[in-house]
């Protein structure tokens, strides 16, 4: 592999990593609260791309616009998520909760498929994202960096909220004591509700963000993302945001370079991904920078 | 003598559903036919999928990768020489499929041999996951269904890719999948209700407790999961033998979807629950098509919408969650003993058992 090819291919890792980690930590965030994988997330990445499409589409926002819009929009769908389906089965056995996800992650995927239809739409990509920059000797689609870079700003701002505000300390007390943390008169309710919010937006600008490298939506965009995405959250250690992300750049990395190396066998990539979900399950099933989640008896 | 009576009622039973089959298989319409063979593949999937859900309590999502192993192994044996030619046109299978297919009177062999595929696929993704307590299940076995998918559209030396196979022999009857029926409600109510089923309960409530009570966790819910997966195993093959076509988008995650939708709504835990709702899923599948077909509301023509059925089946899932979690049976069986308590003047009612 020539240096340049590597240099290509080091942005394409960067790229699909930072946006497996933006979506892994919509996961982990939930997951380090509720114990629930909620299936319905990878679905909100599809919902953001379409949000996106359709402020451009409708309103000719700019993009960037579109893209807090899309981001706030999805917020609201993710608070309305947890409000309708899951704060209802909260108390409910855990496999409860777990059916409801994949309830909402199948209406989701079939509500988009009867309201805004099957067919793929063609993504609208702002000029930026298709400048081509020459970086030593390397071509680089203007997608390949700018998406790490927003994708970098966003988890600066994320660290900002969890670990400077109010809010934020509510979220991590929630995680370590869900209980306790109610005794100290916190709104447990309403610190899960941001959490979903928070979560869905980074998960919609993970959908916008893929659409502009991919630039086509259709309403199953999300499944293949989101399963990885949560793999890359289990193998970064699941409840750790930095796991998430650390988990989702090594993802994007070991894709890319699998097609890379052998692109005869790129139909595979997904398999490899398996793979190394089975294999830290086996050897390190907390993950990298997972603690072992404690069993509260 | 309860015991007797119980026994002769079951045979009872048994006797009038085989003469049921026997006047079905020649007198039936055809549509019907087909749809109660569905509803018994339906039946086998679905009570096979509630062991591990339902009554050993760990979130699967892997049925569909199950059916798919089991309908290809079926597919591959019983696919006749010639037809073997015709659809691996582009390139050639593989040894030894290519050189044999089993005869007809052997259908058996191949059904054994889906879900002794479909059980080792279970042991591959059981083994890593189940170890751990949590939710790496779930996520492990929808992994495994999207990589059975990936293999399925992608080894095309053995499974002919998004082509499929076609023309396989119809050997599925319904004697073939009312007996698989019959056989798999019989075994898995009677494994329920062994000392291996209460593990499996005692699991579900409180691993801590059913640990300390000696119960090995770990042993108990691989060997439901393997179980669960050889049955699904089965029906793959009962599927791809019924309906002779099968391609990779046959078993997607739709597939295990709807089997959640059945266990769910038989209450999960319910072994008879799940075979009651499967066939009336597999009529009600049938019954709803109207929603995706043009209707004339009118003067106005209202074109099809599809996909409509699932958003029907989905909004379904998450109202039966919040509002009707147990279900229709709950975690009780439909048992002789229920049935005779109805009668009035009967004997006293019993503890009841878990």
């Amino acid at each position: 592999m020539s240096f340049q090819t590597f240099v290509q291919q080091f942005f394409n890792g960067v790229s699909l990593g930072s946006l497996y980690a933006l979506i892994a930590i919509g996961y982990t965030m939930v997951y380090g609260i509720l114990r629930l994988i909620n299936f319905a997330h990878g679905d909100v990445f599809m919902v953001g791309a379409y949000l996106f499409f359709y402020l451009v589409a409708l309103f000719h926002l700019p993009w960037y616009l579109a893209l807090a819009g899309a981001m706030l929009l999805a917020a609201g769908v993710g608070m309305l998520i947890d409000r309708a389906a899951y704060r209802p089965v909260r108390e409910a056995p855990r496999i409860s909760a777990l059916i409801t996800a994949v309830g909402v992650a199948f209406l989701l995927e079939n509500g988009a498929i009867v309201a805004l239809g099957a067919r793929p739409k063609a993504f609208p990509r702002p000029a930026v994202m298709t400048q081509v920059y020459q970086i030593s000797g390397a071509n680089v689609l203007g997608v390949s960096f700018w998406v790490p870079v927003l994708a970098l700003v966003l988890l600066a701002l994320l660290l900002l909220l969890v670990y400077r505000t109010k809010v934020g300390m509510a979220m991590r007390a929630v995680a370590t004591d869900m209980e306790a943390t109610r005794l100290m008169g916190v709104d447990v309710d309403r610190v899960i509700s941001y959490t979903f919010a928070v979560g869905s937006a980074l998960a919609a600008a993970g959908g916008i963000m893929w659409a502009f490298k991919y630039p086509q939506i259709q309403p199953l965009m999300g499944v293949y993302p989101g399963w990885k995405a949560f793999t890359a959250a289990v193998v970064g250690g699941i409840g750790s945001i930095a796991g998430a992300t650390l988990g989702g750049f090594l993802i994007g990395m070991v894709e890319i370079l699998f097609v890379a190396f052998f692109p005869m066998h790129s139909g595979y990539r997904d398999a490899v991904i398996f793979a190394l979900l089975i294999l830290f399950l086996l050897v390190r099933p907390t993950g990298i920078l997972g603690a072992p989640l404690k069993e509260k008896v | 003598m309860r015991g007797r009576l119980e026994t002769f009622l079951t045979l009872a039973v048994l006797g009038l559903f085989a003469l049921f089959i026997a006047w079905a298989e020649g007198n039936l319409n055809p549509y019907y036919q087909r749809i109660l063979n569905t509803a018994f593949v339906y039946v086998v999937a679905a009570v096979g999928y509630n062991l591990v859900n339902g009554i050993a309590g760990q979130f699967s999502l892997g049925p569909n990768a199950f059916m798919a192993l089991g309908g290809y192994t079926a597919a591959l044996l019983m696919l006749p020489l010639t037809q073997k030619q015709m659809v691996w046109f582009l390139q050639p299978l593989v040894w030894p499929f290519n050189a044999f297919s089993l005869p007809g009177h052997l259908f058996i062999v191949a059904l054994l041999a889906a879900g002794l595929v479909a059980a080792l696929g279970g042991l591959l993704v059981g083994y890593p996951s189940l170890r751990l307590r949590g939710d790496y299940l779930a996520i492990a076995t929808f992994g495994f269904g999207e990589i059975i998918f990936v293999l399925a559209n992608n080894l095309i030396p053995l499974t002919n890719g998004s082509l499929g196979i076609k023309a396989i022999p119809e050997y599925t009857n319904l004697w073939w999948s009312g007996g698989a029926a019959v056989a798999t409600l019989l075994l898995v109510r009677n494994l329920a209700s062994s000392s291996f089923g209460r593990a499996m309960r005692a699991i579900r409530e409180d691993e801590v407790a059913a640990e300390a009570m000696g119960i090995n966790i770990f042993r108990t819910k691989l060997l439901a999961f393997i179980l669960s997966a050889f049955l699904g195993g089965i029906a793959g093959a009962l599927l791809a033998t019924l309906i002779t076509t099968i391609s990779p988008t046959l078993f997607t995650f739709t597939m295990t979807f709807n089997l959640l939708i059945i266990i769910v709504l038989g209450g999960l835990g319910s072994v008879t629950g799940s075979a009651v709702t499967a066939l009336i899923f597999a009529f009600l599948q049938e019954g709803l098509r109207f929603l995706e077909a043009p209707t004339r509301i009118g003067p106005w023509l209202v074109p099809g919408i599809p996909g409509m059925r699932m958003v029907v089946f989905s909004l379904l899932l998450v109202f039966l969650m919040i509002f009707y979690r147990r279900g229709l049976f709950g975690r009780s069986e439909l048992s002789w003993d229920l049935l005779l308590r109805r009668l009035p003047g009967r004997r006293q009612s019993r503890a009841p058992h878990l």
